[in-house]
C-alpha cells in the first residue's frame, strides 16, 4: 500500500456544509441570511493572522492555554493497563473546555460589529464561558437554560448572573438542554438583525459545527504535541465523553488521520440502553433532522424527537454534532456508552485517585476507561478529555453517592 | 389545467378581494375534530386551508401553536394520521386548496418519495416546510414539485432583494410573506412595512402573495388581504381551540369539541366577511 495518503478525515464539511449526508442548514428562512453571514464572516477571520493572533493571545493569557496534559499514575496503576494521560482543560478558565469556542465566536461577534450575544446552556459551563467572555467584551449576554438545569446546576446559575447574564429559564417541552435550544433559536429568530447566537457544541447549522469544532481543537493539536514532548510518540488511544461533541471533536479531529490511533467517544447511556432512557444518540438513535441539521436524533417512528435521559445536564441532548455522525458511519470513531451509575463511581474514583473532581461529564469517559484499557499493555497510551471540572456537580452528586453507601 | 390553489386565488381576484387562509394543527386536540373544524373553515368562506403537521419541536412556532402540536402528538396524532385526514378532506371537498405545513423531519422519516406519493393521492395541494430553505431544495421540495406539488415559500423581513430570485426559483402556487422578523403568533407587522415588502416581493415574482404572523383580528386580516393578496390567521384561531379544551363548555366530549368547532367556524365567519366587506 502506497505511504502517500490521498484520503482523509480532515476534509469535511464541503460548501453545503455537509459530513456525508449529515450537517446542512435545515433552518427557517428569517435565519438563513445570518446563517450566510456568519459563514463568510467566519471564513473571513480564519483566514486573517490579525483574528488568529487575538485568538491565541486570550487563549494563552485568559484561558490560561496551553492546558496540562498529566499522566494519571495512580489511576494508570489502578487500571493495571495503558499509561493514561488527562488532558487537563478542567483547569482552564472558568472550568471546562466551552471557553476555548465561546472566546472564537465572540471575537467573531465582535468583528461583525454584535454586541447583544444568546446562547444556550445545558450544564451551564456553555452559559457561563458565554457570560464571561460578554463581560470581557463588554456585550449583553442572555442564557437560555431548561427549568429543569436551572435546578440541578445552581452554582452555575449563580454565577452567570454574578457576570451580569439574563438567564431565561425555559420550560417548554422537558425543559432541558433541546428545548433551551429551541427557545434560544426561537429569540434569535425574532432579534435576528442585533444578536449572534454563540451555540456551545459542535451542532447546530453550518457554519457552526464547522466553526465550533476548529475553535476547539486546540484542545487535541495541543495534546499531540504533548504526548511527542513527554513519549516521543502518538499515543493508541483517545477517550472523550459526547452529548454534543464539542470537547471530543476538538480532541479527536488533529488526531483522525493518524489511522493507528482508536478514538472513543463515550455517550451517556443514562439508566442504560434498553432503559429507554439515555442520552445515546449514535448507539440509540436514528439519522434525522432538528436544531439545524441532519444528525441521529433519539425520536420514534414518526420523527418526534423523544427526551434524553442523563444524570449529567451537558449530555442530556437528543441528538449529537453532525461530524460524529459521520465518522460513526464510516466507523473512524468508536461510540460506546456509559451509565449514570458507572459515572459516579469513575467521578468518586477520580477524586479519590488523582485529587482531581471531574465534572459528570468526563466522568462517563472515565468510566469506559477499564474497557478500553483492560485490553491494552503496559506501554501503550491512553489520552482522556478531562473537559471540565466536578464543583458544579457536587449538589446532585453527593446525596446520590450517600444513597449508593459510597460515601 | 389550473391547479385549485390558482384558481382560488383567480376567483378572489375576479371578487376584487384578497384571499383568506386559516392554519390549524392536524390531531388539534384529536382528528375527529380536525375534520368538523376543516368542515367548517370551508364553510365560514376561507379560500385555502393550511394543516399542521404536528412536529415535536417546532422552532420557529409561539407557544400557541406549539402548545397545539403538543396536544395533537399527546392524541396520538402521526403523519399517517394526518395524511388520511386529507385524503378524507379532500372526498368531502373536490374544490378547496389544502397546504400541508410543518418541520422536515417527521417527512424525512416517513420517507421523502413515500410521502410525495401519499400527499399527491390524498390530494393534497401544496406544501410549506418550515426548516427547508432554497439551499436544502434538492432534498424535497424539487421531487415535489416535479410530483406536482406547489411548493410553497417563507420569505421575511430578513430576506434580502438578492436572495429573492433563489427563493422563488422553485417556488409555486403562492408565496407566504412572513411579515414579522419572529415567531408565529406573536408581534404584528405594521402596515408600511407589509406594503413595501409585497412591491419589494412583487418584482420578483406573479405568484399570488399572502401575509401571515401575528393577524389575530378581523380588522388586520382585512387591511392585510389588501395591502398583499391574502392573510393567513393562525394562532388566533388555535387559541380558540386551547381554550375549549381547557375549559369544556360541556361535561360531554362530543358537545364539547362541537362547541370548539361552533366558536371557531363564527370567528373563521368574522374573518371572511371582513375580508369581503
Amino acid at each position: 500500500m502506497s505511504k502517500t495518503n490521498v484520503n482523509t478525515f480532515r476534509n469535511q464539511p464541503n460548501e453545503a456544509g455537509r459530513f456525508g449526508i449529515h450537517g446542512g442548514r435545515f433552518v427557517a428562512e428569517t435565519l438563513m441570511p445570518l446563517i450566510l453571514n456568519v459563514e463568510k464572516a467566519y471564513k473571513k477571520a480564519s483566514a486573517d493572522k490579525s483574528f488568529q493572533r487575538e485568538m491565541y493571545y486570550y487563549q494563552k493569557h485568559y484561558i490560561g492555554r496551553p492546558s496540562p496534559l498529566y499522566f494519571a499514575e495512580r489511576m494508570t496503576a489502578h487500571f493495571g493497563g495503558a499509561k493514561l494521560y488527562l488532558k487537563r482543560d478542567e483547569l482552564n478558565h472558568t472550568g471546562a473546555h466551552k471557553i476555548n469556542n465561546v472566546l472564537g465566536q465572540a471575537l467573531l461577534a465582535k468583528r461583525m460589529g454584535k454586541t447583544k450575544i444568546i446562547a444556550e446552556t445545558g450544564a451551564g459551563q456553555h452559559g457561563v464561558a458565554t457570560a464571561t467572555a460578554c463581560a470581557l467584551f463588554n456585550m449583553e449576554c442572555e442564557v437560555f437554560m431548561g427549568a429543569e438545569d436551572v435546578e440541578r446546576q445552581k452554582p452555575n446559575v449563580d454565577r452567570m448572573r454574578l457576570l451580569g447574564a439574563k438567564i431565561h429559564p425555559v420550560t417548554s417541552g422537558t425543559g432541558t438542554l433541546k428545548d433551551a435550544m429551541n427557545e434560544a433559536l426561537r429569540y434569535w429568530v425574532t432579534n435576528a438583525e442585533t444578536h449572534f447566537y454563540i451555540i456551545g457544541t459542535a451542532a447546530g447549522p453550518h457554519p457552526y459545527p464547522q466553526m465550533v469544532r476548529d475553535f476547539q481543537s486546540v484542545i487535541g493539536t495541543e495534546a499531540r504535541e504533548q504526548i511527542f514532548e513527554a513519549e516521543g510518540r502518538l499515543p493508541d488511544a483517545l477517550v472523550a465523553c459526547i452529548g454534543g461533541g464539542s470537547n471530543a471533536i476538538g480532541l479527536f479531529y488533529p488526531f483522525l488521520d493518524d489511522t493507528d490511533v482508536a478514538i472513543y467517544g463515550v455517550e451517556a447511556a443514562g439508566k442504560g440502553l434498553g432503559s429507554g432512557l439515555h442520552a445515546a444518540s449514535l448507539t440509540g438513535g436514528t439519522p434525522g433532522i432538528l436544531h439545524g441539521n441532519r444528525t441521529y436524533l433519539l425520536q420514534n417512528d414518526d420523527g418526534q424527537i423523544t427526551d434524553a435521559h442523563s444524570i449529567s445536564a451537558g449530555l442530556d441532548y437528543p441528538g449529537i454534532g453532525p461530524e460524529h455522525s459521520w465518522l460513526h458511519d464510516i466507523g473512524r470513531v468508536n461510540y460506546v456508552s456509559a451509565t449514570d451509575e458507572e459515572a459516579l463511581v469513575a467521578f468518586q474514583l477520580c477524586a479519590r485517585l488523582e485529587g482531581i473532581i471531574p465534572a459528570l461529564e468526563p466522568s462517563h469517559a472515565l468510566a469506559y476507561l477499564s474497557t478500553v484499557i483492560g485490553d491494552m499493555d503496559s506501554d501503550d497510551i491512553v489520552i482522556l478529555n478531562m473537559c471540565g471540572r466536578g464543583d458544579k456537580d457536587l449538589g446532585a452528586v453527593l446525596p446520590v453517592l450517600e444513597k449508593l453507601g459510597r460515601m | 389545467m389550473a391547479g385549485r390553489i390558482d384558481t382560488a386565488f383567480a376567483k378572489a381576484k375576479a371578487e376584487n378581494r384578497g384571499s383568506l387562509g386559516v392554519f390549524i394543527t392536524a390531531g388539534d386536540p384529536d382528528a375527529a375534530t380536525t375534520e368538523a373544524l376543516l368542515d367548517g373553515l370551508v364553510d365560514a368562506g376561507v379560500d385555502f386551508i393550511e394543516l399542521g403537521m404536528p412536529f415535536s419541536d417546532p422552532m420557529a412556532d409561539g407557544p400557541a401553536i406549539q402548545a397545539a402540536s403538543l396536544r395533537s402528538l399527546k392524541g396520538g396524532m402521526t403523519l399517517t394520521a394526518t395524511l388520511e385526514i386529507a385524503r378524507n378532506f379532500r372526498q368531502r371537498h373536490p374544490d378547496m386548496p389544502l397546504v400541508l405545513m410543518g418541520y422536515y423531519n417527521p417527512i424525512y422519516i416517513y420517507g421523502n418519495d413515500r410521502f410525495i406519493a401519499d400527499a399527491v393521492a390524498a390530494g393534497v395541494d401544496g406544501l410549506i416546510i418550515v426548516d427547508l430553505p432554497p439551499e436544502e431544495d434538492s432534498e424535497l421540495c424539487i421531487p415535489a414539485r416535479d410530483a406536482g406539488l406547489n411548493v410553497v415559500r417563507l420569505i421575511t423581513p430578513t430576506s434580502h432583494d438578492q436572495r429573492l430570485p433563489a427563493i422563488l426559483a422553485q417556488a409555486s402556487g403562492f408565496v407566504y410573506y412572513v411579515s414579522v422578523t419572529g415567531i408565529t403568533g406573536m408581534a404584528s407587522a405594521a402596515a408600511t412595512s407589509i406594503a413595501d415588502a409585497y412591491q419589494r416581493i412583487r418584482k420578483q415574482t406573479d405568484l399570488p402573495i399572502v401575509t401571515g404572523f401575528g393577524i389575530r383580528t378581523p380588522e388586520q386580516a382585512a387591511e392585510t388581504a389588501r395591502l398583499s393578496d391574502g392573510a393567513v390567521v393562525g394562532s388566533a384561531v388555535v387559541d380558540i381551540i386551547a381554550d375549549g379544551v381547557a375549559n369544556p363548555s360541556s361535561p360531554d366530549a362530543a358537545e364539547n369539541r362541537a362547541a370548539i368547532v361552533r366558536k371557531v367556524a363564527a370567528f373563521v365567519g368574522e374573518l371572511s366577511a371582513a375580508i369581503r366587506a
